[in-house]
């Protein structure tokens, strides 16, 4: 079990900066996220776009935003659990013991949810009959490619991840590739090799179909899928893997018993503490009269959940407010020379 | 101002007035109509305020944008009729509009 002053729960922008208040504080504090990469929203659905509203930065993109707040915390040891989405939130004594799905644990005082929308789950087929198989013969990514070889694999998306994987795959088993339009998405030349292995006979190419159902009994047997024109086609296949991106969930938060409102926690504005002591919310994922969805707002709730943790993980010490510029001890922890 | 009408996937029926300059999923958010979420609140980022325009009114409302086709290759259950309504800018011309809302977003 892992014991710490704060778990922070989202490792994007808003979660970043509390865990940079925290530990200028002098919190230690750990961080959990779905994702296999930090920076979250920004990283995972705009790194390219443009924002123009962070203060004194008149121009970043969501990866640019992410790398400056991982650089703000080099001088810092942050412990990072990607790819764990956090399952299990419990009350024992005054901490919270929260369990995450990979099995591992933490006790602490403190939980700051800067969750944005909720975690990034693959987006799934519609079809009932897909779940039966799922991560049996069905899947949303790909963990060992050696299990395709040789085998059947159908392949639904028109993204890059569909593309390469239908590429990569093409080389040992018999592919076949669903999209549901003649367009991919991905990038031009992915898109010609499998124009090309598709002339060559080594992609079955189908466009304007979608999954219609999926059959076999203990195993998958075959699919069916249909094309916009409703015509239906069966095809056999021993493997499926769906590429439809990612999709935001709240998830077991919502189990957790919190207020929750049209997938928002309400929370104070002095400590951004939701209806239970020492759970925070901040960022996209909280609501209070008047808030914004700005990251600048994330900021500054990140900064007061911070003080307020102090509280609860230092009950014997007094929390005294210093500002980087003159604090000898932030100093100290920030491993700059003082004046 | 327009009228748009949006129908759930259990056949519930809502009519509001939506002003111009607005979208068809601000007209959904702010009237509480359920079924459209809209999670990355406009940007077209996330596929999840996708509707079906009834297909006299596809063809007659402005045409899909970059980008918007490659966002709905994520949606739930995307057809030919299928729009993201956050791309749907209210106006004069549109009023009338009746969009299908699909049983989930995700």
């Amino acid at each position: 079990m892992i014991k710490t002053d704060a778990l922070i729960i989202g490792a994007g922008p808003t979660g970043l900066f509390a865990a940079h208040q925290l530990k200028l504080i002098g919190l230690n504090c750990e961080v959990v996220d779905n994702l296999n990469k930090i920076g979250g929203q920004c990283i995972e659905l705009y790194p390219d776009k443009p924002i123009y509203d962070i203060p004194a930065v008149p121009e970043c993109t969501g990866e640019e935003l992410t790398k400056n707040l991982i650089n703000q915390l080099k001088p810092f040891d942050i412990k990072f659990h990607l790819n764990e989405r956090v399952e299990e939130v419990k009350k024992e004594n005054d901490n919270w013991l929260v369990k995450t799905n990979n099995g591992t644990t933490f006790s602490t005082p403190n939980v700051i949810i800067a969750g944005g929308v909720g975690s990034f789950e693959p987006r799934k087929f519609s079809t009932k009959e897909c779940e039966k198989f799922e991560n049996k013969s069905l899947f949303y990514s790909v963990k060992d490619k050696k299990i395709f070889k040789g085998k059947i694999i159908s392949i639904f998306g028109g993204g890059d991840s569909a593309l390469d994987w239908a590429i990569e795959l093409s080389k040992e088993c018999n592919v076949n590739l669903i999209h549901r339009r003649h367009e991919f998405r991905g990038a031009q030349a992915s898109i010609d090799k499998v124009h090309q292995l598709a002339k060559d006979g080594k992609i079955n190419l189908f466009t304007q179909y979608q999954m219609a159902s999926a059959k076999g009994d203990k195993n998958l047997e075959s699919i069916d899928i249909k094309h916009d024109n409703n015509e239906i086609k069966n095809l056999k296949t021993n493997y499926v893997l769906g590429f439809f991106g990612l999709i935001m969930q709240l998830g077991p938060i919502a189990n957790w018993g919190l207020n929750i409102d049209k997938k928002t926690i309400e929370v104070d504005t002095e400590k951004f503490e939701t209806n239970q002591k020492g759970i925070y919310a901040v960022g996209d994922i909280c609501s209070y009269p008047g808030k914004l969805k700005l990251i600048l707002s994330g900021f500054h709730e990140g900064a007061l959940a911070a003080r307020a943790c102090f509280k609860l993980a230092r009950p014997n010490e007094k929390y005294r407010f210093e500002f980087t510029t003159s604090s000898k001890t932030i100093k100290e922890r920030l491993g700059v020379k003082s004046d | 101002m327009a009228k748009i009408t949006y129908i759930t996937h259990d056949n519930q029926k809502y009519e509001v007035e939506v002003k111009n300059g607005l979208t068809v999923m601000e007209g959904a958010v702010q009237n509480d109509i359920p079924g459209i979420d809209a999670d990355c609140g406009g940007g077209m980022a996330c596929a999840t305020c996708h509707v079906y325009v009834k297909e006299d009114w596809f063809n007659k409302i402005p045409k899909k944008e970059d980008g918007e086709e490659d966002m709905l290759d994520m949606a739930f259950e995307p057809k030919t009729n299928s729009r993201l309504s956050c791309q749907i800018v209210v106006s004069d011309e549109i009023d009338g509009l009746e969009v299908n809302i699909p049983s989930k977003q995700a």
